[in-house]
């Protein structure tokens, strides 16, 4: 009885897993594919990967969804942090307005948000393009850098900061050597969370962008041939590098657990 | 804050310079909120509310946008399918989710994280390019199918089981364990305990699971765009359509504002099971 259960167990498992990743896997195989057909293998061949590189309109977009995500992360990560060390000293009123404010984003479906981008930008006849996607992003990652960093700042021992103080420090001395010191770890976790986000971004990126900038998610939502192989090449390397990190944290936390026992 | 007005006693000078840094320090992200939040949101009703047509803000108040909405049939109809479709999409999400998420528990804790990773690392992909990945896994075994309610809710499923199974696994993993250890002495059969147990137990997790799959469902313009074959249209594709294609601003600003609405009533709705279960746990 109980090994038929386990059984079952591993078998539903297995399936999901194997629902979840082999249309990547296709995708991948196809990516190396020789004819231009997504869905008949025809021969290796690493064409595709040349013309991805080559392609200038690609390239474009894989630039520019860099280029924003890293402007951006590093803004928001600056600010959020800032804003999550100020916050934390603040009157419970004020706080929580402006953390109910800086919710919204978060709580609105996606295209909700992007609407008010949208508007936002052409009330005030702003156009659209790389800027206002980038303010976009920090629009919608700063709050999620708040978040990651603030219930760190309010566990930080504030005997700290007054130590430091009475022994002298400057408030400036006391942010840098002390406060930031501490709260490293949320605010790496809050870039990453604002990294990923900006890079994976559509919808918002979409509606406060316009028609001339494009990442690589307007880039193949507006694509109009219709998906290419050279995307497929695109994906696959986007994959590896994620898969990458993903397995290479996994085999680092084994070996931390390892040391701990 | 007691700790603070000592120092204010003893050093009434870095006191003063600590509150004004603190404020400078605050500063760039009150602008954020005030400026590239809460802004963008007020005008968006603004114009919803008045009777813009194009770009240019006009102040006057009025409800034609909102009429024009409640008017148009295709649209009333489009709402209904999508909410349905992120629905039906939601339930399948979570009877596909919650047995993996419990299964998943049932493993040594090392395998529990390489699961987990397993099931969750699609999350970090864009979503296009996974969508993209389905559509040709799809024209592969069955083209025929594309654009059917199937693929759609099928679309749906792979792509936000991740975000139903994440917030399952974690509530079932703080679960403790001799409660079920305790049902199962007092007599109760594994399915008992499953249906009393474990699942009243998990409810927060289900919820907001729940949530993270149904907002995006139906919002989508992912899936319809790939997997709908070019004849299917979901509110999101609307309000696209009525925003980038034709400039009408107002118009996109009061349909993104009740769709805002209807959705913030359902999320409100499921809220509302979790609160009545609670009691209901602690009454028995």
């Amino acid at each position: 009885m109980n090994n038929k259960k386990h059984h079952f167990r591993n078998v539903y498992l297995w399936v999901l897993v194997a629902f979840t990743y082999i249309p990547i896997i296709s995708m991948i195989v196809f990516s190396f594919n020789s004819g231009r057909s997504l869905t008949t293998w025809t021969g290796f061949s690493f064409v595709w990967y040349e013309k991805l590189f080559a392609d200038r309109d690609i390239m474009e977009a894989v630039l520019n969804t860099v280029m924003v995500a890293v402007i951006s992360t590093i803004v928001s990560t600056i600010i959020g942090t800032l804003g999550a060390i100020a916050l934390s000293k603040n009157k419970k009123v004020f706080r929580e307005t402006v953390m109910g404010i800086s919710n919204i984003p978060i709580l609105s479906p996606e295209i909700v948000t992007a609407i008010a981008f949208f508007v936002f930008f052409g009330a005030f006849a702003i156009e659209k393009g790389m800027t206002t996607m980038i303010l976009a992003h920090i629009a919608f990652s700063t709050p999620y850098v708040l978040l990651a960093v603030y219930p760190k700042v309010k566990s930080l021992d504030k005997d700290l900061v007054s130590a430091a103080y009475d022994l002298g420090a400057t408030p400036r001395q006391a942010l840098f050597k002390v406060i930031l010191p501490q709260i490293k770890v949320a605010i790496i976790a809050g870039a990453a969370i604002a990294f990923t986000m900006s890079f994976d971004d559509f919808v918002i990126s979409y509606f406060s962008s316009g028609t001339m900038v494009k990442n690589i998610s307007i880039y193949l939502y507006t694509l109009k041939r219709g998906i290419e192989p050279t995307v497929n090449a695109l994906s696959t390397i986007i994959m590896l590098i994620i898969g990458g990190k993903i397995i290479y944290d996994y085999v680092k936390s084994g070996k931390n657990k390892v040391e701990e026992e | 804050m007691a700790k603070s007005g000592n120092i204010l006693f003893k050093n009434h000078n870095k006191q003063k310079g600590k509150r004004n840094l603190r404020d400078v320090l605050g500063l760039p992200y009150y602008i954020v909120v005030l400026v590239l939040i809460l802004l963008p949101f007020l005008i968006m009703i603004l114009y919803a509310f008045s009777s813009t047509s194009d770009g240019t803000f006009d102040i006057t108040f009025s409800l034609s946008n909102f009429g024009k909405f409640f008017n148009e049939k295709t649209f009333i109809n489009t709402m209904i399918e999508s909410l349905y479709l992120a629905a039906l999409s939601t339930i399948f999400t979570l009877l596909v989710g919650y047995p993996l998420a419990y299964f998943i528990t049932k493993l040594s804790r090392r395998k529990q994280v390489l699961m987990i990773a397993l099931v969750t690392s699609t999350m970090w992909v864009n979503m296009l390019l996974r969508a993209n990945a389905l559509k040709q896994i799809i024209d592969m075994i069955s083209p025929s199918l594309m654009g059917s309610n199937f693929v759609i809710i099928l679309g749906n499923v792979y792509m936000f089981l991740p975000f139903m199974v994440l917030p399952i696994y974690t509530v079932l993993a703080k679960l403790d364990v001799s409660l079920l250890e305790s049902s199962a002495d007092l007599g109760a059969s594994s399915f008992k305990t499953m249906t009393k147990v474990v699942i009243p137990l998990s409810l927060s997790g289900v919820i907001s699971g729940c949530m993270m799959v149904f907002l995006p469902a139906a919002t989508t313009l992912v899936i319809p765009k790939y997997l709908g074959d070019g004849k299917r249209f979901m509110i999101g594709n609307l309000i696209e359509n009525a925003v980038i294609q034709k400039h009408e601003y107002g118009y996109g600003a009061a349909i993104s504002i009740v769709l805002g609405l209807i959705l913030l009533f359902f999320m409100f709705l499921l809220k509302k099971t979790d609160k009545y279960d609670e009691v209901l746990d602690y009454e028995q």
